[in-house]
């Protein structure tokens, strides 16, 4: 039937949308956090170089920004042109942060159109700094407020449903469900993680390709340092995730923990493969899912066993799972010691191969973004609204979802090159040293 | 007034916003890509650049807030809409999405080719083409149910003359509009030759624009009888409408204040296109759905109706911040001062 068709279609394409969108998302909520702070210690030290830092970063990040947005502007519309009877429910319960939303993005749009064409316009440097803090808010906002969208399709509520007419909706109720605290500030979080480990991913290519400026050390150091506070949060913050799960999505913490029988005492199987319905290979330590669901070491987890067959999500997100976990904890480490190295004047922090462990960790810490979605996302299938609404059922009716799924395929094809080319070649025609001395001549020059 | 009311017209409020911002977008895009092409290039470019360049991403947000809106007021729209666009809104999205990061690439990060400003030019006139023909298909005549489900007729669609005349509205408004409003930027600007340019591309495009508006009210008269009734019920708005048309041109002809110019062009389409709306009532489409079962529930609209009471205090002041400061900002506009990150 046709309609099997437009559901896998579609389905492709929201993935596909979301999972490039996520990239530039991610760092669209970060980066001007980042900014903001690197401003702010330049304008506090009276640092040319942090202050620099931020005019760079701000470069970048307006061609970041400009793919999210038109990203984000084709996945808001999708919605309603692939889902359109989820979104014809959702429209009646949980429109209301969707509709905040967009204030959130006037907000962020219109400071930061002001922000990128007043470098240097205000005598008070303070004033400048301060134009940011509204697209900082209002980008942090977006993340916030699509995540309440995504955790009332987890954990819907708000509403009754008696012979199929929605009745006692309260828009409130349903943007405070019990998948919200969680998720929010997971992705808020690892949002900052992440923008922060990406930009000390650059410092550190740019030491390995040669130059030796402090310009670099001193981003590298700075970006350490946050990213390995967030890094913190986002451990804490995904445990408590875990222990939302055990209460509310029993099923998809179960799926990702190839947890099959409710059981006490219950062990974490760490990485592994399934072969004919057994785990081998695996690691596994005692006690420590029942710690992770329920922060007590003999407490009985939910396991596959108890949910219908046709209900259980696929069982390949434990994959997923475990990646995310493990780049979370890899760059915490890697973080940590570098900060704790730096202080004791430990000198293998500075060598190469520790530098590439830093490169490594921009992507890796966008990998992990991504395998967290993936996991979020497909852990609550066959549900689009779990428990009410079936993937299958949401889908929309018309035909040709493939080709359109070719035409974004080639979009962001293109989009994706066109940034990264972009981005190289804005930076490699005006390197940090050629513009710091720049900028030394045109204030009578103390600056190296 | 009915929240049913309140509801489309802050949408239809918000619409009209991004016509108007959008089409000076769109319409600066066209004229520099033919400036290109008749090597006039250098007269229009910084013109363009330093109006345009603080403000895309604002421009993008209105469109954002009228579809994101729809479904909030009237969900019922997700179901009808959504499945019949899927074709020209994905071709308007590319479009709009090739078009904003083109533009993020070449204005912050390096000179482009020539052939990508001619696509550029196009993309400004497929845009709002591929948008308009939601208007035709709000019509009636091309959707209908088949097993409860919307399926639209591409072909009575395509071979439809109102769809045409929309099209061709869209393309000429966008023209117009844009050059009015970049004839009065460029005065401001103390630009005389691309003044001069650009009043006479307002003036060409200016009849060209009220012809297939009339043409569009006859047609209906044929398509939809319904909807033409109405309009003529409220006739002397359109008549209101043509009278300020014709104050604009009479201004740009006589090359006298051209602010005034585009405050009266943007109240010609203001007029119109409330009229417009409010002779479609009822109907978001005709005839499967109207405004009052394509609604939303009372708590869920109270609750937009305050958010954007809040959003909308928080919005106005930052918009006057960000006109004041480059719009109407003479130093900027001259290009006197620069800067850019
Ligand atoms: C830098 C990215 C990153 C890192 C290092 C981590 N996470 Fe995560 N995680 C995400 C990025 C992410 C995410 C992309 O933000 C997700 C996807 C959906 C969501 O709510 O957050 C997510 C989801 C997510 C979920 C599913 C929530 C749900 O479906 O409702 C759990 C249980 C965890 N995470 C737990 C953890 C733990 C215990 C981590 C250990 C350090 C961890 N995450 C690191
Ligand atoms: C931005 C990060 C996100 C990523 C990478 C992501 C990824 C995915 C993936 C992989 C699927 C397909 C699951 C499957 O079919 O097996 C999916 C489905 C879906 N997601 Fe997300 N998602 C994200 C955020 C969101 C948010 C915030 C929303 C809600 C506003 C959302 C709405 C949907 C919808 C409507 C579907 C289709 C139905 C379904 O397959 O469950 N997604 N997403
Ligand atoms: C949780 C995952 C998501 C996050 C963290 C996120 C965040 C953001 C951010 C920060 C922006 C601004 C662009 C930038 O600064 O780079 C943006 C743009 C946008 N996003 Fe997403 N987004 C997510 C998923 C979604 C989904 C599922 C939708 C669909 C409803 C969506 C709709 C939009 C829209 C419409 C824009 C464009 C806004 C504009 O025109 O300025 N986003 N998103």
């Amino acid at each position: 039937m046709a309609n099997e068709e437009a559901v896998f279609f579609s389905r492709v394409l929201t993935e596909l949308t979301l999972t490039f969108h996520i990239i530039y998302a991610t760092i669209g909520v970060g980066v001007p956090l980042m900014i903001m702070i690197a401003q702010w210690v330049g304008i506090k030290k009276n640092d040319e170089h942090y202050i620099l830092l931020a005019r760079r970063w701000t470069r970048g990040f307006v061609i970041t920004v400009a793919v999210g947005v038109v990203t984000g502007t084709v996945i808001g519309m999708q919605l309603s042109l692939l889902w359109p009877n989820f979104m014809e429910l959702a429209g009646h319960i949980i429109s209301l942060p969707l509709f905040m939303e967009t204030f959130a993005f006037f907000f962020e749009a219109i400071f930061l159109g002001i922000y990128l064409y007043t470098w240097d316009r205000f005598e008070n440097q303070k004033k400048h700094l301060l134009l940011l803090v509204p697209v900082a808010i209002g980008a942090s906002f977006s993340a916030v407020f699509i995540t309440m969208v995504n955790a009332f399709m987890n954990a819907p509520q708000g509403f009754d449903i008696v012979d199929g007419e929605l009745i006692n909706i309260s828009p409130i109720l349903a943007m405070f469900n019990p998948a919200m605290p969680t998720k929010v500030a997971h992705v808020v979080v690892t949002a900052y993680m992440t923008s922060a480990f990406v930009l000390a991913a650059i410092g550190s290519f740019r030491l390995l390709k040669g130059s030796n400026h402090i310009y670099h050390k001193k981003a590298i150091y700075l970006m350490m340092k946050v990213g390995f506070v967030f890094s913190i949060a986002t451990a804490l913050i995904g445990d408590l995730s875990g222990k939302y799960l055990a209460e509310y999505q029993p099923e998809k913490l179960a799926a990702a923990e190839w947890h099959f029988e409710t059981e006490e005492n219950a062990s974490l199987i760490l990485f592994g493969v399934l072969q004919d319905g057994e785990v081998k290979y695996q690691i596994e330590i005692p006690y420590a899912l029942s710690i992770l669901a329920h922060s007590n070491p003999t407490a009985e987890v939910t396991g596959l066993n108890e949910f219908p067959e046709d209900e259980i999500p696929p069982l390949y997100i434990h994959y997923l799972f475990n990646i995310m976990v493990a780049i979370g904890m890899l760059m915490l480490f890697v973080s940590g010691l570098y900060l704790y190295a730096k202080r004791c004047g430990w000198r293998f922090v500075n060598k190469k191969w520790y530098h590439w462990l830093i490169v490594a960790g921009g992507p890796l810490s966008i990998i992990a973004i991504e395998t967290g979605w993936w996991l979020a996302e497909v852990g609550r299938q066959p549900w689009i609204l779990r428990g009410i609404l079936k993937v299958e059922d949401a889908a929309t009716t018309s035909a040709h979802v493939d080709m359109m799924l070719i035409a974004f395929a080639l979009l962001y094809i293109v989009l994706g090159i066109g940034s990264v080319v972009i981005l190289s070649r804005m930076f490699r025609r005006n390197p940090v040293e050629q513009e710091l001395q720049d900028r030394s001549r045109e204030k009578g020059g103390d600056i190296q | 007034m009915t929240l049913e009311i309140i509801g489309i017209t802050v949408l239809w409020l918000f619409l009209f916003g991004y016509v108007i911002i959008a089409s000076i977008d769109f319409g600066a895009g066209f004229f520099n890509a033919y400036s290109l092409l008749t090597n006039k290039n250098h007269i229009l470019i910084k013109i363009i650049q330093r109006y345009l360049s603080p403000v895309w991403e604002v421009t993008n947000v209105f469109l954002v807030f009228f579809f994101v809106g729809m479904i909030g007021f009237f969900p019922k729209t997700a179901f009808y809409y959504g499945t019949t666009l899927l074709i020209p809104a994905s071709l308007a999205l590319i479009l709009l999405a090739v078009r904003g990061s083109y533009y993020a690439f070449e204005t912050y990060g390096s000179r482009g080719h020539k052939g990508y400003a001619f696509a550029y030019g196009m993309s400004g006139l497929l845009i709002p083409a591929a948008l308009s023909v939601s208007l035709a298909i709000s019509e009636g005549g091309f959707v209908s149910l088949v097993d409860g489900a919307p399926v639209l007729h591409y072909r009575e669609l395509f071979y439809s003359p109102l769809t045409w005349s929309i099209v061709f509205l869209a393309i000429t408004s966008v023209l117009y509009i844009s050059a009015v409003f970049l004839t009065w930027y460029a005065k401001h600007a103390g630009d005389e030759e691309a003044t001069i340019l650009m009043r006479k591309y307002a003036l060409i495009w200016a009849f060209p624009t009220m012809i297939t508006a009339f043409g569009i009210i006859v047609e209906l008269r044929a398509h939809n009888p319904e909807h033409y009734e109405n309009i003529v019920d409220i006739w002397w708005a359109f008549l209101l409408s043509g009278l300020l048309f014709i104050g604009t041109f009479w201004l740009i002809w006589s090359k006298r204040q051209y602010a005034l110019a585009f405050c009266m062009l943007v109240a010609q389409f203001f007029i119109a296109f409330l009229g417009y709306g409010w002779s479609h009532r009822p109907y978001l489409l005709y005839p499967h759905l109207t405004l009052y079962d394509g609604f939303t529930n009372e708590a869920m609209a109270t609750a937009l109706i305050i958010a954007f009471i809040l959003g909308f205090l928080l919005l106005l002041p930052s918009l006057y911040l960000l006109l004041r400061l480059f719009l109407f900002n003479k130093e900027y506009v001259t290009g006197k001062k620069n800067h850019h990150v």
